[in-house]
């Protein structure tokens, strides 16, 4: 039997059920609001942010993978194409380029133009320590840390602060290779 | 469609049919050698306990992938045989058969591994196991009462499982 192809981030889209943007973007807002009232301190609401992302990624890999039929990526480079093009698409209904290559091909920049999250957003004075979309670095992060790629996720540009897009730099630190579980004397 | 499904899986694939008796029995492993699921229907002999025999199968599929890899004629670069393979290296095996029974196994690259056990006759199992990975995105990971990594303990999956284990005979 041929492999079935992978399917585009599109093709995924289109038959996957979605909400409402609106009912999505507020409600992700709410989530904000509500962490900056309890925790009071904003790097702390970043903390919080990259957590439940992470919390999300190491589960969403799951759906991405069954989902999309993509099996296994060459390189770093591909993987970081298939989030742009794939994983962006299918769960956010935008895709991003990849830029800013470093030469040893372990690092490079994801650039959002369209935020689905920020509609609405305005950060006040209080807030301007707060990466708002902190929660999408922990799901990627989450995310290829379940398929064995160790990363860092930072923002380098965030259009609440005044930037001309949103830009997440993912740092490749290793790749964990997949080793026998059990101790010999179990 | 059920309370944790969100999105419609796709029809189940029709399953190839062998002749006589069907599903024996089904492993799921998560990336750490964990057994997420044991479903048994049809397994007369058992001559260790649980543990043992979960512990017994992964170690098989373990071996039986670096062997495999070890063996492609189509790559050149092979690490030593029981060095651990970074992710999306080597290949891995689709099913293996003998006299009394087949194993069709499914590995995603997030490492969850999908065991069914069943007649020798049956034909080639990667689409179910597939749907079945489907079936596991659908009820388990959705479900906000899973604790990753641990063991399913859901109802709806199981007989979710025990449906479509039947519709394979």
């Amino acid at each position: 039997m041929a492999p079935v192809a992978p399917r585009s981030g599109d093709a995924v889209f289109a038959n996957i059920e979605r909400v409402n943007a609106e009912l999505f973007t507020l409600t992700y807002g709410a989530i904000v609001r509500q962490l900056l009232t309890d925790l009071e301190e904003v790097e702390e609401v970043n903390k919080q942010l990259d957590q439940m992302g992470y919390n999300i990624g190491i589960r969403l890999i799951d759906e991405f993978l069954a989902k999309s039929n993509i099996s296994r990526c060459v390189d770093f480079k591909e993987t970081a194409e298939v989030i742009a093009k794939v994983g962006f698409k299918m769960f956010l209904g935008v895709s991003a380029s990849v830029t800013n290559w470093e030469a040893d091909g372990t690092c490079c920049s994801l650039v959002l133009e369209d935020n689905p999250l920020v509609d609405f957003v305005e950060l006040p004075d209080t807030c301007q320590g707060l990466y708002y979309c902190n929660i999408l670095s922990g799901v990627i992060r989450g995310a290829l840390e379940m398929v064995s790629m160790k990363t860092e996720v930072t923002w380098v540009r965030d259009m609440l602060r005044g930037d001309d897009a949103y830009e997440l730099r993912v740092k490749l630190l290793k790749q964990v290779p997949e080793e026998y579980p059990y101790k010999d004397d179990e | 469609m059920q309370f944790f499904g969100g999105s419609e899986i796709s029809p189940a694939p029709s399953a190839p049919t062998g002749s006589g008796n069907n599903a024996h029995m089904m492993y799921i492993f998560n990336r750490n050698g964990v057994c997420l699921l044991y479903r048994e229907w049809n397994r007369p002999l058992r001559t260790l306990n649980a543990q043992q025999d979960h512990k017994l199968m992964f170690g098989l599929l373990f071996s039986l992938k670096s062997f495999t890899a070890k063996m492609d004629p189509t790559s050149v670069e092979k690490g030593n045989l029981g060095v651990p393979q970074l992710p999306g290296q080597g290949c891995s095996f689709h099913s293996f058969r003998t006299n009394t029974y087949k194993l069709s196994f499914m590995e995603s690259p997030s490492g969850i591994k999908i065991i069914l056990v069943t007649h020798p006759k049956t034909g080639d199992l990667q689409e179910p196991l597939k749907y079945v990975y489907n079936l596991y995105v659908e009820y388990v990971v959705k479900n906000p009462l899973y604790v990753p990594g641990t063991p399913i303990r859901c109802d709806l999956f199981n007989t979710a499982l025990d449906q479509y284990a039947r519709s394979l005979a």
